[in-house]
Parts: C-alpha cells; structure tokens; sequence
C-alpha cells in the first residue's frame, strides 16, 4: 500500500462504512433491508481489495458478490415461502452467539499471532497479464468454464421445468 | 502514477454519485406535494380491504431467470481480462472468446427452447 494520508483516509472510511453496514445487517428487521445492507458491506470489502491495489480481484467481488450473490439471496428470500417472518429474534441466537465467538477466538489471535511481511513495492500483476496467460497457457480451462456454465444452465432448466410441468403448462393453454 | 492519480476519477465519481442520489432525494422531499393521511396506506383506494399479508412466494420457475443472469455476470469475469488487452493479443485468441461465448449461447438458446424466458 502507498503510504500517505489519502489511502489512511481511504481505509478508515471503508472501514466504518463496512462495519457500519454489517451492523445494519444484524439489526434491521426487514430481510430486504439487510440484504441492501450486505451489497454495501459486499461493496467495502471491493474498496479494501483496490486499496491494496488488487484491482481485478475487486471487479470480481464487485460482479460476483454485487451481482451474482446478492441476486442469489434476493431470490431466495423471494422463493421462500415463510419469508415473511421478517429478521426477528430467533432460538438459535445463542447457538449463532457462540460460533460468532468462538470464530472471533479463532481468528483474532491468529490475526495478532501472524508475521505480517510488508514489500517495499508490490509485486504487479496487471490484469493485462492476467489475460495474456488465461488465453494462452490456460486456454483450455478458460473454455472449460464455458462448458461448466452452460452445463449449470442447462441442469437448473431440467431440474425446474420437470416434463410434467410442461405438460400440465400446455394442458393448461389448450383449456383457454 | 501517484495514488491520487490513480484513485481522483473514482473518488469524484463516487462523490458525484452520492451527491446526485442525495439531491434527488432532498429535492423531492422539498418539491413534492406530501400529504400525511392513513388512507394513504391502504393497497386499493374505494376498494375492499386486503386480507392476510402482503407476501406471496413466487413461483420457482422465476429461479431460472436469477441462474441465467448468475451465468453470464460470471461470464463478464472471464471476458474482463480479454477486454482490457484484446488490441495486444494475437489473432487466434479472438476466436477463443468468440467460442467461449458461443457455447454459452447455446445454453441460452436451449433455456429459450424450453420456454424458460417466457414470462407467465
């Protein structure tokens, strides 16, 4: 990271914003209202990868965690049928009390415990580059995601368009 | 390039961005015509009552149109290393990405055939 008073700046802000909107998460009652909340702290975290100047890596969360998973959780909440029941207290607030603690034991002595080795100048990897290798060296994975994709497409149409929902949709228009 | 060169567009861009959305919300909230009444939150003026909760689970179906949109927003993370470099790259890797994103329109084309964009 470049030393200086803007990314200090930067880091602050990104860090109230993102903890602030993970509060929000927790505490607001709607599920739609924490699921904004979570594309903000979704957000933050992409300010944090740019700040440590993996920009690639924050498009990525920006597209897949913005984009992709939040539209995820939007939808599952939608197709839930006892959604309704909004972000009220729960039983398993205890149980999710403990692990939220004994994941923070976990993790914060691990945190202070590491041997965090700064470079004077970061290693560059531009996505230029990244995109020079996946077309060349890694070209065959590269189309192999394509394959893997259109793979998960075509299983979620089967498995949501079973035959006799189709069926039952065409009796359904020969009837009007 | 110094860190505010780098980071200046997207710092204005982001205050900008906030300003105008700030803005609209202040301007409507001193322009607009707000009345405060009960009535007002009721789902059909001169109409009966609604019954139950204004909650209804949507059809699985819709989950299809989330999984496409999901598919190809990946698709843009592999296409984005391409598009920042294609004006360096040889020939050949043009048609790699004209095949990877013709497989992917197959899938779309099979979604289609099996009347997945249908709305209904």
């Amino acid at each position: 990271m470049i030393e200086g008073a803007g990314p200090v700046a930067a880091f602050w802000g990104l860090s109230a914003l993102t903890l602030l909107a993970a509060g929000g998460v927790v505490v607001s009652r709607n599920l739609f209202h924490a699921v904004l909340f979570l594309i903000v702290v979704f957000l933050g975290i992409a300010g944090f990868f740019l700040l440590l100047s993996a920009d690639f890596l924050a498009m990525a969360q920006v597209i897949i965690y913005v984009g992709a998973i939040a539209v995820l959780i939007l939808f599952a909440i939608v197709l839930t049928p006892r959604a309704s029941r909004d972000n009220a207290e729960t039983r398993m607030a205890p149980v999710a009390l403990v692990a939220g603690v004994a994941v923070a034991g976990l993790l914060i002595p691990a945190i202070l415990d590491a041997e965090w080795r700064t470079l004077s100048s970061a290693p560059a990897l531009p996505v230029s580059d990244l995109g020079r290798e996946l077309l060349g060296v890694w070209v065959l994975p590269f189309q192999l995601a394509s394959v893997l994709l259109t793979a998960a497409l075509v299983g979620a149409v089967v498995l949501v368009r079973s035959p006799r929902e189709e069926r039952e949709e065409i009796d359904e228009e020969e009837r009007r | 390039m110094s860190f505010y060169d780098q980071w200046a567009a997207i710092l204005i861009g982001t205050v900008v961005g906030f300003l105008l959305v700030f803005s609209a919300l202040v301007g409507a909230k001193l322009l607009a015509p707000y009345a405060r009444e009960r009535a007002k939150g009721v789902s059909y003026e001169c109409g009966m009552l609604p019954l139950g909760r204004n909650w209804t689970q949507v059809h699985v179906r819709y989950y299809l149109i989330a999984i496409l949109f999901l598919l190809f927003d990946v698709e843009t993370v592999f296409i984005f290393p391409w598009a920042v470099t294609f004006l360096g790259l040889p020939e050949f890797v043009l048609y790699q990405i004209i095949i990877f994103i013709v497989i992917l329109g197959l899938g779309l084309v099979y979604a289609w055939r099996r009347g997945v964009l249908e709305w209904r």
